[in-house]
């Protein structure tokens, strides 16, 4: 290993279709959220007015319908763009099955997870873009979202007059009706929030730690590396 | 019985007989198109094939069941249409309502399983326990297995009526002690309608039957079975009370004020969202009301495993493995908060384990603030 310098690198990681793709998704996740808990319990609003006066609770789903469309778009376009884009938004970084990132994953898990202060760190494993251990759960976490896209379209197929919702009518008798899908949907909303939870303290506390732009990376879409990791690169390529 | 030996009248000549007019029977058809969601011209088709057809032979099982679905069945709101299933549809074999009885009666279906062997329509009301052999109902000295397995042989088509015969029902509810089987499990080689619901809306019966002889094959039936026509709709989007819905006026406790006024009983734990039927549109008893109508939540009868499906007047069905009481919201969160609470925990540690690590990066970013202007 070589001396290490102070000395950072900017790395451009996150493209502007992954930024976009991430803020959409936490728009679309939130309203999802808080309009799901909404129609799962509906608090007595207004509860004395009139009906002619109001519809709160058809606006209510109709916002959530219409963020889970935006939803669902905006997850076809990352699934795309893990075909197109650079190296960080490839489809190979959620499956750890290279040997590379199954020790950044064992890595990971010590250092960040166990908190254990391990000797002869190595370039190697300081990621650059999703560690291995987040992209594995982004990849648990998509699968998990696909099951939710299908039960929430299947419950609105029904009512629904364009194909695209009908393509998902099959999974209400794959599980006997509306209202197992339906508590599906509901534990599979808490799997997000608890995943949302782990996800914004952990970005918290790379970017404390390791002060490399954990944080501003998905606005701006940069992160430092060391110099010297660069150099290595450098010398490799020579 | 007898009508087996000589030729079978038409049901419009029964329909005569019986003392209806030609008129009474026009509007029997009309009545039944129009359940059946068919256009005019289908009006014309249904009276063609009742004077050309002879009764249809009918064997009607009865397993383990309450006989809700004949008693549902024999209140159709159309004269005709009771007139013309239990009198003029050759029903050769029912328990309830036949005049024979014990050797004779199993004599009577015997015969009509020879006669009419691949042409008759099998009724079934009632699950079919498949636990101890199946000894939890016995007919004449055989299983109810044993009896379907005979009858279904020769059947044309079957039709499941009610949520004993199409899922199982109360009895099939945890832990089915009985082993309480729907029909579709047991026979999979002939076509079977499943008629859900505890019981089914009798004008449903009696179209499902009408379509059957009218048209000489089921009618559309859906991924689960059921005829389209009855079951495409939750009871929930034909529901006169959906505006409240829409509007979020909801009943909170069955003595409120919006009790009174009649608002939606979603968060008292009806199931109408949940639920595929044609109560809200055709109603029952004559089309007097329905669950709903009446200030009560829809139970979900015609949903399969609706006694599993969590509590009658609460909107979170409870998650399995976590007990009676815990919903979905109240795992949820706790689960939530053991997570925050994990997160908080692993920052603390991470400030006392990182520390070292965490106060070189500080220091040298102090000298460099140094450097700084």
């Amino acid at each position: 290993m070589t001396t290490i310098s102070h000395e950072y690198k900017r790395v451009f990681v996150w493209e502007v279709p992954v930024r976009i793709f991430h803020w959409v998704n936490f728009i679309a996740i939130i309203a999802l959220i808080a309009t799901g808990i909404l129609i799962g319990n509906p608090p007595a609003l207004m509860s004395g007015a009139e009906a002619t006066n109001q519809y709160w609770f058809g606006i209510n789903r109709f916002i959530h319908f219409a963020a889970g469309y935006i939803f669902t778009l905006n997850l076809v376009y990352r699934v795309f763009w893990s075909f197109m884009g650079n190296k960080y938004a490839n489809w190979k970084v959620f499956f750890p099955f290279s040997k590379k990132r199954r020790k950044n994953m064992s890595h990971v898990l010590k250092s960040d997870i166990l908190l254990q202060n391990l000797k002869n760190s190595s370039f190697s494993n300081i990621s650059v873009g999703h560690n291995a251990v987040a992209s594995f759960s982004y990849l648990i976490f998509f699968i998990l979202i696909l099951l939710q896209i299908a039960t929430g379209f299947a419950l609105y197929a029904d009512n629904a007059t364009w194909w695209f919702p009908k393509l998902f009518a099959w999974v209400i008798p794959l599980f006997g009706g509306d209202a197992l899908v339906r508590l599906m949907h509901h534990i599979i909303m808490w799997f997000v929030i608890i995943f949302s939870i782990v996800h914004i303290y952990l970005v918290m506390y790379h970017d404390w730690l390791e002060g490399r732009g954990e944080v501003s990376s998905m606005f701006g879409g940069f992160k430092f590396v060391r110099k010297e990791r660069v150099d290595i690169k450098k010398e490799l390529n020579d | 019985m007898s009508t087996t030996e000589k030729k079978q009248d038409t049901y419009y000549e029964s329909i005569i007989k019986n003392g209806f007019s030609r008129r009474d029977f026009i509007k029997f058809t009309a009545f039944m198109a129009a359940y059946l969601g068919y256009e005019t011209s289908a009006v014309a088709q249904i009276a063609t094939a009742l004077k050309t057809t002879p009764r249809l032979p009918i064997i009607w099982e009865h397993y383990q069941e309450c006989t809700c679905c004949s008693e549902s069945f024999i209140r159709t709101n159309h004269p005709i249409v009771a007139d013309i299933i239990l009198d003029k549809v050759s029903l050769d074999y029912t328990l309830t309502l036949m005049a024979a009885s014990g050797h004779q009666a199993e004599a009577a279906k015997k015969a009509t399983m020879d006669k009419y062997k691949g042409e008759y329509i099998l009724a079934v009301e009632g699950s079919v326990p498949m636990g101890e052999d199946g000894i939890y109902c016995c007919i004449a000295g055989k299983t109810a297995l044993q009896q379907l397995q005979e009858a279904a042989a020769g059947a044309k088509a079957i039709i499941a009526w009610g949520s004993c015969a199409s899922s199982g029902c109360v009895q099939s509810a945890k832990p089915n002690p009985t082993g309480a089987t729907p029909i579709h499990k047991i026979i999979t080689d002939k076509p079977i309608i499943r008629v859900p619901g505890c019981p089914p809306i009798g004008e449903v019966m009696a179209g499902v039957i009408v379509h059957v002889i009218a048209f000489g094959k089921l009618p559309e039936l859906d991924r689960q079975g059921r005829p389209k026509a009855f079951y495409a709709k939750r009871v929930h989007d034909s529901c006169y009370r959906r505006p409240y819905f829409d509007a979020g006026l909801f009943v909170e406790e069955f003595d409120d004020e919006s009790a009174k006024k009649g608002h939606c009983l979603y968060k008292v734990g009806c199931k109408g969202p949940v639920t595929y039927n044609s109560c809200g549109s055709i109603k029952w008893n004559n089309g007097v009301s329905y669950p709903i109508q009446s200030g009560h939540g829809c139970f979900g009868c015609s949903e399969d495993n609706f006694w599993d499906n969590g509590p009658i007047y609460e909107r979170l069905t409870n998650v399995p493995g976590f007990g009676i009481e815990a919903n979905a919201d109240k795992v949820g969160m706790v689960a939530a908060g053991v997570v925050a609470g994990a997160a908080a925990g692993h920052a603390i540690a991470s400030t006392m384990s990182k520390r070292k690590e965490h106060k070189g990066r500080v220091d040298s970013g102090k000298d460099i603030e140094k450097q700084v202007d």
